[in-house]
């Protein structure tokens, strides 16, 4: 065995350190719903291989250890490149996956509890249609996943905009639910705790879904100015007096904001060939992780049946 | 926004647009008031028969007013549990989440440059369009 082991493993774990740039501008370049998408999938496809990389790396150090040879009926020692590189590499592995098992939990939890406590209050009042109002002197507006979807409006928001300005509210809010973004972003915290270079993404795909929903409330009130001066009032009211909901009910202030109201305020033109490149750009990111990942495993795998004697290398 | 166009959308919508109307005005309006408050090409008669429906569901109260009704919104039973727990969810959160939410994209250059946008988008309302 040489390092023909190890450097399938390295790819999946390097990759990712490259996707934030590009998903910046796959956030610029293609339709907000078509990024979200793009970028969605490409960092659970990351994600996924960054953690089997790192498996792999962690069982490697591990079947170092004699006991742990002995209880995987190794009857030959595993062959790796020196363990000067191994035995790092597995320990850093095991670091990472669990601080990131750690966090993961945590914030799962948090999230969980803010969810539940969310979704018990809409459930307790009455709602006349969709909405759900919460008497509150903090501005705040989300959409709330789950069954049936609901929007969440605390009166101050209501009374910080004009009857117009909180139509388009409602129009990005219900956008968020009718395209289940809650899962998107539940995808990208998921992703983030996988490996550390994902979490600018996090950001991005975020961003990806208000821009899709601000777009579809544009397209709701047919004024795109409109809907960029709703969007500049909501953050500045909620600026004014923060507040919380849980990470994956998407609130219509959350993203940066100048960049929505800039993007609404300009007309929609896009680049296709620019889109072509950078969607060709993200596939080849997710292929070539996926399939270094698949290699490194099944060399392991390889190894390790040698190891125990069942096949000759 | 077209006369036609407001009509045609669904029930929910138009409940939620008047109650906002409502939780916006703070005091009892009447359907005519709501009607002017929306701004928006609904019937009055549509007005009427929402507010009538949502005041069956409970959500709103309604009282004497010249000849018709004003209508305000209802504060559910509950409404004291909600606001605790809404209180409850300020709590609990993760300051670092509000942080790059919202104070870290809203710098005050983004803040100035909001208000901008909101001074110069100001005319739009009445002139242009």
């Amino acid at each position: 065995m040489t390092t023909l082991l190890i450097i399938p493993l390295l790819v999946p774990l390097l990759l990712p350190f490259a996707l934030p740039g590009l998903a910046r501008r796959c956030l610029e370049r293609l339709a907000p719903v078509a990024a979200l998408w793009a970028l969605t999938l490409t960092v659970l496809v990351l994600a996924g291989a960054s953690v089997a990389a790192l498996g792999a790396l962690l069982l490697t150090g591990l079947l170092k250890l004699p006991v742990l040879a002995g209880l995987g009926d190794l009857v030959h020692p595993l062959r790796t490149p020196s363990n000067l590189i191994v035995l790092p590499l597995a320990a850093a592995a095991t670091g990472l996956l669990t601080v990131g098992a750690a966090t993961l939990v945590r914030s799962a939890l948090r999230q969980l509890r803010a969810f539940r406590t969310a979704r018990s209050q809409a459930d307790r009042g009455p709602a006349a249609g969709d909405l759900c109002v919460i008497e509150s002197p903090h501005p705040d507006a989300y959409a709330l996943p789950g069954r049936p979807h609901r929007i969440v409006v605390t009166t101050a928001m209501l009374r910080s905009l004009r009857p117009e300005e909180r139509e388009v509210l409602f129009a990005h809010e219900r956008a968020h639910n009718a395209g289940n973004h809650h899962r998107f972003l539940v995808a990208a915290e998921i992703a983030a705790h996988c490996h550390p270079g994902l979490r600018p993404v996090r950001d991005s795909i975020a961003l990806a879904a208000e821009r899709a929903a601000d777009e579809a409330a544009a397209t709701a009130v047919g004024d795109r100015r409109l809907t960029a001066r709703a969007i500049a009032r909501a953050a500045l009211a909620t600026t004014a007096a923060r507040s919380t909901r849980p990470d994956f009910a998407a609130a219509a202030t959350t993203g940066p904001v100048p960049q929505r109201v800039a993007a609404l305020l300009t007309a929609p033109g896009r680049r296709p060939r620019a889109a072509t490149w950078i969607a060709l750009l993200l596939v080849a990111c997710a292929t070539v992780s996926a399939s270094a990942a698949a290699t490194g495993v099944l060399a392991f795998h390889h190894e390790v049946e040698i190891a125990q004697g069942e096949e000759t290398g | 926004m077209t006369s036609a166009k407001d009509e045609r959308r669904p029930a929910g919508e138009l409940e939620a647009s008047v109650m906002a109307a409502l939780w916006a005005a703070g005091a009892p309006l009447t359907p005519g008031r709501v009607q002017t408050e929306l701004g928006s090409g609904l019937a009055r008669t549509t007005v009427t028969t929402i507010l009538s429906r949502l005041h069956e569901k409970g959500i709103v109260g309604r009282e004497r007013q010249g000849r018709g009704f004003a209508y305000f919104p209802v504060q559910d039973p509950h409404g004291l549990t909600a606001r605790r727990m809404h209180t409850e969810l300020d709590r609990d959160e993760d300051r670092e989440t509000a942080l790059a939410r919202f104070v870290a994209q809203l710098s005050p250059d983004d803040e100035r440059l909001l208000r901008d946008l909101l001074e110069s988008g100001e005319p739009l309302e009445s002139g242009e369009q």
